[in-house]
């Protein structure tokens, strides 16, 4: 008998209360229950982005909307949210969107178009910058066969140009309304907020010793739909203390189910680690990002986690809980073989945290993958260094893909420290890192390739973090 | 004018397969394909497969009624596998249940037992066992072996092209349902509806008139709809002729991806003679296309990489030899430009290898060797308006071509780690269909007492505008609003023996066919407004609607001309078919003028190199495309963007790779990797001005397909930087140029 619970949530302009199979994604529920077909299925792995929904919620008093990949958001996410389709942003006239498409002949074959149309508006919706960079990073989910994007760029383009340009200053509400004014939005919208604080609220903690956990959900998804679908979801998203980024006696403390979103926005990381937003841009899309969380991302374990390496190198502890009690354990020991962790099953990873790097510290992170946006890495590589001088005071370095677990190269960091800044050392670190590991051929890359990668990512790293200190002869 | 269906497009109100109502009573199917890439099937045991819930029937060989044989030009393809599996993911058996998860989950209960036999996956390996899809071909002009002494150099190598998947955002997908006399009607998302409509005649025993195929629109094809859309309307035909219900088959991504064709990956040899200045004197290649596990279509795309193994240039002595070699991989197919890419970057491999050991850029060669007015193709076919150069012209000038390269070098010098290279691309691209047989196309015509217009064609729109551009052109014969005019769906109802919508020849042969059966009713209509206003009919002419007398406007409207026209009980209908006039290829000789004419366009492709990381960008295509006189520059603007960066993508980080027994592992968007936005290049586009094409319908030329090479300038750009940073780097003319790949080059010992 197939489990179902009641969802309550608002699609478009409609109230749903209906029992369903927590674990259905959200795509099979539009297509084959409401048949509700402006929404396409493409991938069912998020890397298309035909199926982009937004998804609406109250937060901190705001009602903030998000582009996601409905292949990959589980019907009991929506819970006490706003689920839009194409079909909610529809009107009787084309909206600007929809008119910037038709003008640039943007749509050859129409597949991708809606949910093309869906990420911009969540570009209007969400974007704290409304240029045409971000109008084009905006549609960094999705996937056109047919155009070859010019004419879509042409059209986001556009789309920066007309934004009023009050949008990125105003709070929720106001920008709703401006979207409503510009007919960007349908009206309904203004009253989403007072529908969704009548909707009865869902269940906003999630109890350590009862799985299956999910958080994001983003790799989950893909590897085993089938066995989520009449699951008990516990939502790590829907626990607000989850969520948080908070300093502590000098340590960054990051909940387990923040997003790669979250991270690139908080000020607290942006203080710590200027270059992390930019860094982060890397990992997946945008819809992705707001969904995949810093936990899911080491839970899941993947040796080319972007995530992963990049706290292995901020020498993170995690903190687990099993329900009874609560441990520490250091990220580098955490991995104990492929896709193997030090966790037992009802352990439910709640903060990850690190040491206040001194301000003085430097940070870098190389990712090489065959596309650069939206793509996993064939290898990725983080470092932080404490200098002395000329001295390396600390190093972390660790690297993915170059072995069956996110990496940290521990005798590559112990080799760097109390060594001066040179090409010779910077060669020997590199050799030594090659000693270090053991990379696999597959899809990502041979082996051989890997192993020059990381070498040149360690000259990388040097070269960013001590520009023109490192010319081609000296490392070659 | 605009694409006719954008309006729907950006709703996401227009229709794919999968988004039909459901018909009463649907079923829905699911494929079990082969885990093996050989062997013969020694049991298959499906039993407890029908015991899931949900399932009502699971069909395999033994239950098609007709003939197990999808194959079209050779017969060598069964539907249904039933005692020999050729490659990973062959069709064997059928599940179809209440439901698609219900299906898909029944799939797992079916045991089979296969005795695996040694398997081929290497194009030269088949060759050398003799396992050929069909005799070797051989096309020749001048005689190479009299020149190759008076060659200054001579230069012999190796180039491999990479197969593509073809990535169409809609997967296959198609919607059988019985009809009440024992046929079946089909919605399916095919290129080729007549070639669906024959399969599934033939595998039901069915007369041709009693299967119905209809086509709205397509997710994007690219040639993977052509003919392998047939198996899977195949299959939900057979499922919902056996049980009389409505079956639809909506194939999953990655078993799209895993149990259909790709572009033929090809590897070949090749010897090229140059005299001191340049100009190439020779030219000979041995080509192994590998075409999977049957024929498809690979022996038509061997030919038309025949056709164009010396791409834009003239080169006096050829011989070159092609042959389709067997291997166990799921039949290879049409993508996009249909074995003429791989011809392009075969002889641009040898150039780009001719210009290193010259010590010269290129693009000497390539300007060396354009083709001229009157010059000879190994096919026997004279250029004819030929544009080559004036292309090539107008992009070094317009683009000026010498100012970038002295920055590039500027920039060159400028950087240690990143690196530019600039490369042109220039293309020739032959318009028909090589099988002579298929340059036939035809239109329905209807005008309503509203005047509004009803056009039915043989052309199946899948993005390319073919649809729009047909429109356009019945509007322009009668002189009416575009918005009079609908182009209704493909079908084999009211359009017979349809050739499939392929070899870019969609609008210029429907749309001719198109302008006759509306012109044909234009006559009719002029000869009623003749006698309405009492004058010879040569004295009337339509404009905007409204009819003219000898030059001077009347009173008298279309609305009310059409009334008078219907009330006169004259035919407000036409067919008409049109067959391009003249060509004819002669196979016994290998000679013919087998094209209507030729489409000519020169790129400029700049690409950076991260020496250090291997990664790249393709920053930039500058191009001069030759369009006619274009139908609809929207359109065709479109899909030149599309066609570059899909050519693109094929040339750099599209890249299939197989495991050891044949399973493909990039199987998935996740590991297959198609360019997104950030990937797409700025391209800028000029179309060739006062260029007249008679044979296309008012002057235009087709678009499809010719754009994409230029892509292959991209290889050579990227190449270009890499030469910059490592002057000895070997280059192994192996696409696709991953960053894998430059990384390995740029630091092989």
């Amino acid at each position: 008998m197939q489990r179902k619970n009641i969802s309550t949530f608002i699609l478009n302009n409609e109230k749903v209360a209906k029992a369903l199979p927590p674990g259905m994604v959200v795509l099979d529920y539009l297509r084959q229950v409401r048949r509700m077909t402006g929404t396409k299925e493409g991938c069912r792995e998020g890397d298309c982005g035909a199926c982009m929904v937004l998804l609406g919620r109250i937060e901190n008093g705001q009602l903030r909307y998000q582009a996601v990949n409905s292949c990959l958001l589980p019907i009991s996410e929506l819970d006490g949210r706003h689920l839009v389709t194409i079909e909610g942003l529809n009107t009787d006239s084309f909206n600007p969107i929809q008119q910037s498409f038709i003008d640039e002949s943007a749509s050859q074959c129409g597949f991708c178009t809606p949910g093309m149309v869906v990420s911009l508006t969540g570009f209007y919706l969400n974007s704290n910058e409304l240029s045409p960079q971000q109008a084009v990073a905006a549609l960094d989910g999705n996937i056109c066969r047919c155009t070859g994007y010019t004419s879509i760029k042409r059209a986001a383009n556009v789309l920066a140009k007309q934004a009023e340009k009050s949008l990125a200053e105003s709070d929720d509400l106001q920008r709703i309304q401006l979207l409503v004014d510009q007919k960007i939005l349908p009206s309904y919208f203004l009253t989403i907020y007072d529908r969704l604080l009548e909707l009865q609220k869902p269940q906003e903690s999630v109890a350590p010793g009862a799985s299956p956990f999910v958080a994001g959900g983003t790799d989950l998804f893909v590897q085993k739909p089938e066995a989520l679908l009449d699951a008990d979801l516990q939502l790590l998203t829907r626990d607000k203390k989850l969520a948080e980024i908070k300093i502590e006696n000098d340590s960054c403390i990051i909940g387990a189910a923040v997003t790669v979103e979250q991270l690139q926005n908080s000020p607290i990381l942006n203080d710590l680690l200027p270059c992390l937003r930019d860094d982060l841009k890397l990992v997946s899309s945008t819809p992705i990002r707001h969904r995949a969380t810093l936990g899911g991302n080491i839970i899941n374990a993947s040796p080319i986690g972007d995530l992963t390496i990049i706290f292995l190198a901020l020498d993170a502890d995690l903190v687990l809980d099993d329900g009874a009690h609560r441990r520490v354990v250091s990220l580098k020991d955490f991995f104990l073989d492929y896709k193997k962790l030090d966790k037992k099953e009802n352990e439910l990873l709640e903060w990850v945290q690190f040491p206040i790097p001194p301000k003085s510290s430097l940070f870098h992170f190389e990712k090489v993958s065959k596309r650069t946006h939206l793509d996993i890495a064939s290898v990725n590589s983080a470092i932080r260094l404490q200098m002395d001088g000329d001295v390396i005071a600390e190093a972390h370095l660790s690297a993915g893909g170059v072995a069956p677990i996110p990496l940290y190269l521990s005798k590559t960091a112990a080799f760097l420290r109390g060594k001066s800044i040179s090409p010779a050392t910077v060669k020997e670190a590199a050799e030594i890192a090659l000693s270090e590991i053991s990379p696999i051929s597959d899809v990502r890359g041979s082996a051989a390739y890997k192993r020059l990668l990381l070498r040149h990512m360690i000259f990388a790293h040097f070269d960013a973090l001590f520009p023109g200190r490192f010319n081609k002869e000296a490392l070659l | 004018m605009k694409h006719v269906d954008i309006s729907l497009h950006v709703r996401g109100e227009a229709r794919f397969i999968d988004d039909e109502p459901a018909p009463e009573g649907l079923l829905h199917a699911a494929v079990f394909s082969s885990p093996i890439s050989h062997g013969k099937i020694k049991n298959l045991d499906v039993s407890a497969a029908l015991k899931e819930s949900g399932v009502r029937a699971v069909f395999t060989a033994g239950d098609i009624p007709g003939e197990n044989q999808i194959g079209n030009i050779i017969q060598d393809e069964e539907l249904l596998a039933e005692n020999q599996v050729h490659f990973i993911g062959q069709p064997i058996a059928l599940v179809v249940a209440d439901s698609g998860d219900s299906a898909r989950r029944a799939l797992n209960k079916i045991n089979i037992d296969i005795e695996e036999l040694p398997a081929v996956f290497d194009p030269r390996q088949a060759f050398a066992k003799g396992d050929l899809i069909a005799p070797p071909r051989t096309f020749s002009l001048g005689d190479t072996d009299a020149v190759w002494s008076e060659c200054e150099h001579i230069i012999e190598g190796r180039a491999d092209s990479g197969g593509q998947e073809h990535v169409y955002l809609e997967t296959q997908a198609s919607l059988a349902i019985p009809t009440e006399d024992h046929g079946v009607r089909l919605h399916t998302g095919t290129q080729s509806l007549s070639l669906v409509q024959k399969i599934v005649a033939r595998v039901l025993a069915l007369p041709m008139h009693n299967v119905e195929v209809d086509t709205v629109r397509l997710g994007g094809a690219f040639g993977g709809k052509e003919d392998q859309a047939t198996a899977w309307a195949g299959l939900a035909a057979l499922a919902a002729f056996k049980l009389n219900r409505p079956v639809k088959l909506v194939l999953r991504r990655g078993d799209d991806m895993r149990m259909t064709g790709k572009r033929h990956p090809y590897s070949s040899d090749f010897k090229i003679g140059l005299a001191k200045d340049g100009a190439i004197l020779a030219w000979e290649a041995r080509i192994y296309q590998n075409a999977g596990a049957s024929a498809d279509l690979s022996t038509a795309i061997l030919e038309r990489t025949l056709f164009h193994v010396t791409n834009s240039y003239f080169i006096p002595n050829v011989k070159v030899t092609a042959t389709s070699c067997r291997t166990n991989l799921p039949p290879n197919t049409a993508f996009r430009g249909f074995g003429g890419p791989q011809a392009m970057f075969l002889i641009e491999s040898a150039i780009f290898k001719a210009a290193e050991v010259m010590g010269v850029d290129p693009a000497i060669i390539q300007k060396k060797n354009l083709l001229n007015e009157g010059d000879q193709f190994p096919y026997g076919m004279r250029a004819k308006n030929c544009h080559a150069r004036p292309c090539w012209d107008v992009v070094e000038n317009k683009y000026s071509i010498k100012n970038r390269r002295m920055e590039i070098e500027q920039f060159n010098g400028e950087h240690e780690w990143h690196k530019k290279g600039l490369a042109m691309m220039p293309i020739c691209f032959g318009i028909s269909f090589t099988s002579t047989f298929l340059n036939q196309a035809s239109a329905l015509v209807h005008i309503y007492q509203d005047g509004t217009i009803s056009v039915s064609t043989a052309a199946v729109e899948m993005g390319q505008g073919v649809k729009t551009k047909i429109a356009g052109i019945a509007a322009r014969v009668f002189s009416i609003d575009p918005q009079r005019v609908r182009v209704e769906s493909t079908n084999t109802r009211r359009t017979a023996n349809m050739s499939p919508t392929a070899a870019s020849t969609g609008a210029d042969m429907n749309g001719q066919a198109t302008k006759l059966a509306c012109e044909d009713i234009l006559a009719r209509l002029k000869q009623r407004a003749a006698a309405h206003l009492a004058a010879d009919a040569s004295a009337i002419d339509i404009r905007d609607e409204t009819v003219f007398l000898r030059g001077a406007k009347t009173d008298l409207r279309w609305d009310e001309l059409i009334t008078l026209t219907y009330m006169d009980r004259k035919s407000l209908s036409a067919q008409a078919h049109y067959a391009t006039p003249k060509i004819y290829f002669d196979k016994t000789k290998e000679k013919g003028e087998p094209f209507a004419y030729h489409v000519f366009g020169t790129a400029a492709v700049e690409a950076t190199v991260d020496c250090l990381r291997g990664t790249y960008t393709i920053d930039s295509v500058k191009l001069v495309h030759d369009v006619g006189e274009s139908l609809n520059p929207n359109v065709d603007r479109g899909q030149i963007e599309g066609g570059v960066v899909q050519g693109i993508g094929w040339m750099t980080i599209e890249e299939l790779m197989h495991s050891e027994n044949g399973k493909l592992l990039t199987d998935s968007l996740t590991t297959y990797k198609v360019p997104d936005i950030h990937f797409a290049p700025d391209i800028e586009i000029e179309f060739l001005q006062d260029s007249k094409n008679p044979p296309g319908p008012f002057h235009s030329k087709a678009i499809g397909e010719p754009p994409l090479m230029y892509g292959i300038g991209a290889y050579f750009a990227i190449a270009g930087a890499m030469k910059a940073f490592r002057k000895d780097v070997q280059f192994e003319f192996d696409s696709p140029m991953t960053p894998e790949k430059v990384l390995m080059a740029l630091y092989r010992e």
